[in-house]
């Protein structure tokens, strides 16, 4: 079902891999907990692939099966970012009243 | 071609967001904008492909969805590490359950989908299964079992490791059916990888759970051809990589020894098959809430230097009033954090933050430690393993190296604590020995409002009011 081939998505995880790296150079401590949490976030986006399995899936059995990753992915993705926004809100108030 | 667009713009948000993640002033949008990317992406391929099964992604939707906002609006901020660990699972879930779907679809599989897919299994499966185990940990709803310090726990996740890589052959050669056996014992391998590892040694686990959960992802865009898939998750996983090594440095571990030297109290102690009891204490100097204030009123320099137990007591709140009362009386406070303060680098500065202690006070170790010989009173509430000065001077010490707070080196040092128990890593403290040191024992939080009580007795609270 891949539109690509196998040389064109290596170059891409290659390169998102490098510009991870790179991303991520100097962090303050205190961020490292709200950005773990967010980088967490971001890594439910399998939830693309869980949205895909379901609108290929031919059978109601495989769709349900998509579904529950979905909702994985998504508990994943939804939690996470809150969470991360309800850790950084704290920050924010502080420095404004700086 | 609008999905193209849409995903670009994706991966453009992503990396923005990712990398605003990491300064304080835009932390905030920058999640935003991750979030947003996600959304764009969500939508980039419901465009493409329709809205076919719609049923089931709305159900997913309300369930996972559902839960996760619960969960995250409720949860207290002491227990951020667990939480992150549990979401870090269920993502790896997430991407084990989609490469098992993704074998039952119509059309052949080429070999790229079939390595595709098991990768997909194993990372995702260990993912699970292995953040599962630190959120346990974390809760200290599962103790470090005996069997899983000796050598023999090597054999065993050997053992797994190589039967995985037999049904990953058997998978390669056309039998499907070695999913089922391969999804199994990754997740067995998952428990049998985390459950030797130390307490103390948990934030870096999640930390690298958290790359793998990037790399299972990746997989899973192998899986079904998505380049944005592939990029987020190569870029998750090589950030996760970075902050892992960030909080090794900080704990003075090598990522070997963390993830394969079994915990690190219980090391030092198996040495002769006796398992160490809690040492008792030699000399302890005890005194009273009332001192301690005495002390405090009289002091120009006070230190505080808050660990796990202050949070856990919820005294941060108390902290903050106790600060502000002294500031009032002309005290010059500051908060020395150590880089793994509470139980993940960054969690301390978050709990204080709750408690709105101004961001300038919080000093970093580095910073604080050349002032420690002129700071007259620290007071350590529910920190223990950071600042044990044996990692400094005792080389039979299993903390020896570790970077830790000097606070041995201010004029006086006065130690909160319930009572004479080990640090998270179970490890006694030469400090509470040291002629300068006394104890204040009791419930953080009641003895911080103790403190407050007895300082307000001396009229401290008086001057200040005065002088506003």
């Amino acid at each position: 079902m891949s539109d690509f081939s196998l040389n064109e998505a290596l170059w891409v995880l290659l390169l998102g891999s490098l510009l991870g790296f790179e991303l991520i150079g100097k962090v303050p401590p205190t961020l490292h907990t709200p950005l773990m949490s967010g980088a967490n976030a971001i890594s439910g986006i399998t939830l693309l692939a869980a949205l895909a399995l379901i609108g290929q899936a031919p059978s109601p059995p495989l769709q349900a099966l998509g579904a529950v990753a979905l909702g994985f992915a998504l508990f994943n993705v939804i939690g996470g970012f809150l969470v991360t926004d309800r850790m950084l809100a704290m920050f924010r108030r502080r420095g404004g009243a700086a | 071609m609008n999905q193209l667009l849409l995903d670009l713009s994706a991966v453009l948000l992503l990396a923005l967001g990712l990398r605003g993640l990491a300064k304080l002033r835009t932390a905030r949008m920058a999640n935003g904008l991750a979030a947003l990317a996600i959304g764009l992406a969500v939508v980039g391929l419901l465009v493409s492909q329709g809205l076919a099964g719609w049923p089931w992604m709305l159900g997913g939707l309300a369930v996972g969805g559902g839960i996760g906002v619960v969960l995250a609006l409720r949860v207290p901020m002491t227990a951020m590490p667990e939480t992150v660990a549990l979401f870090n699972g269920c993502g790896g879930m997430a991407s084990l359950l989609v490469a098992l779907g993704a074998v039952g679809l119509p059309g052949p599989m080429g070999l790229l989908a079939t390595v595709s897919v098991l990768a997909s299994v194993l990372v995702g499966a260990i993912t699970f299964s292995g953040s599962l185990v630190a959120m346990a940990k974390l809760q200290e709803w599962l103790d470090t079992p005996a069997w899983t310090q000796r050598q023999a726990r090597h054999a065993v996740n050997i053992t797994l490791a190589v039967a995985c890589l037999a049904c990953c052959v058997v998978v390669v050669q056309g039998q499907p059916w070695g999913l089922a056996p391969l999804t199994v014992l990754a997740l067995l391998l998952g428990i049998g990888l985390t459950l030797p590892i130390g307490g103390a040694d948990m934030p870096v686990v999640i930390s690298l759970l958290n790359s793998y959960s990037g790399v299972a992802a990746a997989a899973a865009g192998f899986v079904v051809g998505s380049a944005l898939l592939i990029v987020a998750g190569a870029m998750v996983g090589a950030a996760g990589l970075i902050l892992t090594q960030v909080m090794c440095t900080a704990m003075n571990r090598s990522l070997t020894s963390v993830l394969f030297g079994g915990a690190l109290g219980a090391s030092a102690g198996a040495g002769g098959g006796e398992k160490k009891e809690a040492e008792s204490y030699g000399r302890i100097t005890s005194c009273s809430a009332e001192e301690c204030a005495m002390a405090l009123e009289q002091a120009e320099r006070v230190v505080f230097v808050p660990g796990y137990g202050l949070a856990v007591a919820q005294a941060q709140h108390s902290l903050r009033e106790l600060a502000r009362l002294l500031e009032g009386h002309g005290v010059e406070v500051s908060y020395a954090i150590h880089p793994v303060a509470g139980r993940m680098p960054g969690h301390m500065n978050v709990l204080l933050a709750e408690a709105d202690v101004p961001y300038d006070q919080l000093v970093e170790m580095d910073v604080i430690n050349p002032e420690f010989p002129r700071t007259d009173v620290v007071i350590v509430l529910g920190a223990n393993d950071v600042v044990n000065p044996q990692a400094k001077n005792d080389p039979s010490s299993p903390l020896f190296g570790m970077p830790v707070l000097e606070v041995d080196q201010a004029r006086s040092v006065y130690v909160v604590k319930r009572g004479l128990g080990a640090g998270y890593a179970g490890i006694k403290n030469g400090l509470f020995e040291l002629p300068q040191t006394a104890m204040v024992f009791g419930d953080a939080k009641a003895v911080l409002n103790g403190l407050i009580t007895e300082l307000r007795g001396m009229g401290v609270g008086k001057k200040a009011l005065a002088a506003v």
